[in-house]
């Protein structure tokens, strides 16, 4: 389990689009860098990210190494009745992990 | 101001003062005291404007839920005696580093949150540079954002004071270079593609984007000195507490900004 | 002499590894390779899409990126973005779905290099489109 920061307005309009703001913490090893003693660091990345509204998809992602350390995600989200935003994020060991928020449409 | 017609003894006497204090005032003060916010891009300043967005608030997360745990088998937790961290500990970071009485010497505040482990908790200290120290620092270091550092270096804590101004301003390491050569000497011009700051320690624990990842003063400072490839302090070096008991009085007035956002 | 060995280990410890195990770079023909495989059939035509990152970037580590496309969202199905410099030149592929609010995404990558970078859109109708930017990457003074 890794930490996760999510940002949400507290109270959003019906069908106006709202910011969402990720931040994963995790350091993304590229599999590109050698440590100490010359061995290759294995790459360790999240690989793809899912985020739903009510059970509906907003964005779907595919990440690769060049997505930088601490992942941060930034898009909108438009919703017509009050729900749950679901961001689900699996990494190359083929874990997941569920997020939830409730969110509020006034 | 005087009129035109009305310099006379009194009016050369005005102006020779305020030569002599322009004089005194560039003496003291090289240039303006400057956050290493000001010598960042602005992009990478727009990270630390936005706490959604600042990566740095990972660890204050991780430092927030530090702060109300208890480990079983231990005396308490940070809460347990502080309450509520926005009340009780409101300031507190921009005094540090402090003297501390029974030491006998001044401490940083991460010093001072082991200190509390061992000491008033029961607890085992966190590992130096570890994520949970990190957090917590953070999280005690936020809630002095945007207030002035006031650190103190009178009494006892002067002479170590004066140890680490005296380091600072010593030569060393292969390169035979002096912190202040560079952060006060040369602070603003370039060095390869970056801006030389002014070294200034008012937003640690920080995000450094060249480590991908949180890191103390401490950690810093031992980097600056593998750079002029002179012997690091060890992490409990007291050499490393008076220095940045300097640091922290050179950066007094300047606003907390922890956690900060740097390239 | 142990002082200096020890100085010596320290200094290799705290230096990030910088030898890669792929080729340093991608080139722009692998790009162009990749790009025409998720282009299909059409051509990819330049516009309409925006791809924002700042032309000097100070720590190729964590670069701030935005991609924005002009379209309603509804129109919009994914947004590619590839660094022709990087050891690994795709960076992200993202998909937009129904309840997506904004044709646009954030995020912030790697860069290893001074390099082009390049955002490829594709639509509901099946056109797509790109931007570039060329960017300087400079090396921090002090590594770590």
């Amino acid at each position: 389990m890794v930490r996760v920061l999510i940002g949400v307005p507290k109270q959003v309009k019906r069908d106006e689009p709202f910011e969402v703001k990720l931040l994963i913490s995790h350091p993304m090893e590229s599999g590109q860098r050698r440590d100490a003693m010359g061995q290759a660091i294995p790459r360790d990345i999240i690989n793809s990210f899912v985020c739903t509204y009510n059970g509906e998809e907003v964005l779907r992602a595919e990440l690769f190494p060049a997505i930088a350390a601490n992942p941060f995600l930034s898009f909108a989200v438009v919703a017509q009745e009050s729900g749950t935003l679901e961001m689900r994020f699996t990494d190359d060991h083929g874990v997941v992990q569920t997020e939830t928020v409730r969110v509020t449409v006034g | 101001m005087s009129q035109s017609g009305d310099y006379g003894i009194d009016g050369r006497c005005q102006a020779a003062l305020f030569a002599l204090l322009m004089l005194l005032a560039s003496a003291c003060l090289a240039q303006e005291k400057r956050s290493g916010y000001q010598d960042a891009s602005p992009e990478t300043r727009a990270m630390q404007d936005d706490d959604a967005a600042n990566p740095g608030f990972l660890w204050v997360q991780q430092g927030e839920a530090l702060w109300s745990q208890r480990a079983t088998g231990t005396l308490g937790s940070c809460a347990d005696c502080h309450g509520s961290a926005p009340i009780t500990m409101r300031g507190v970071a921009a005094r540090y580093p402090m003297f501390d009485q029974k030491l006998g010497r001044p401490i940083t505040l991460a010093q001072r949150i082991q200190q509390c482990r061992v000491e008033r908790q029961g607890d085992t200290p966190l590992r130096p540079e570890g994520d949970a120290l990190l957090g917590l620092t953070a999280y005690v270091g936020l809630q002095s954002r945007g207030m002035p550092m006031a650190v103190a270096i009178e009494g006892p804590a002067r002479a170590f004071f004066e140890s680490g101004k005296a380091l600072f301003a010593t030569r060393q390491g292969q390169l035979n270079l002096s912190c202040s050569q560079c952060h006060d000497g040369l602070a603003g011009q370039r060095l390869a593609g970056s801006v030389i700051p002014q070294g200034q320690p008012n937003g640690y624990p920080e995000y450094r984007l060249e480590w991908q990842g949180m890191g103390s003063l401490d950690r810093r400072i031992r980097n600056c000195l593998v750079g002029v490839r002179a012997e690091p302090l060890a992490p409990d070096a007291p050499e490393l507490a008076n220095l940045e008991l300097y640091l922290g009085w050179r950066a007094n007035g300047l606003a907390v900004e922890t956690p900060a956002v740097r390239p | 002499m142990l002082r200096r060995r020890f100085m010596v280990m320290a200094g290799v410890g705290l230096v990030v590894p910088l030898a890669p195990i792929h080729a340093v770079h991608a080139t722009p023909a692998e790009v162009a390779a990749l790009i025409a495989e998720l282009v299909g059939e059409g051509e990819v035509r330049d516009g309409r899409v925006r791809l924002d990152l700042p032309v000097m970037v100070e720590n190729g580590n964590s670069v701030g990126m935005t991609v924005s496309v002009d379209a309603p969202v509804g129109e919009l199905r994914s947004i590619d973005v590839f660094a022709e410099g990087n050891p690994l030149p795709h960076v992200a592929r993202f998909r937009f779905g129904p309840r997506a609010g904004a044709p646009r995404v954030a995020t912030r990558i790697r860069l290893a290099t001074s390099q082009t970078v390049i955002a490829v859109a594709k639509l509901a109708d099946g056109s797509c489109w790109r931007d570039s930017v060329d960017l300087l990457v400079t090396l921090a003074a002090c590594i770590d």
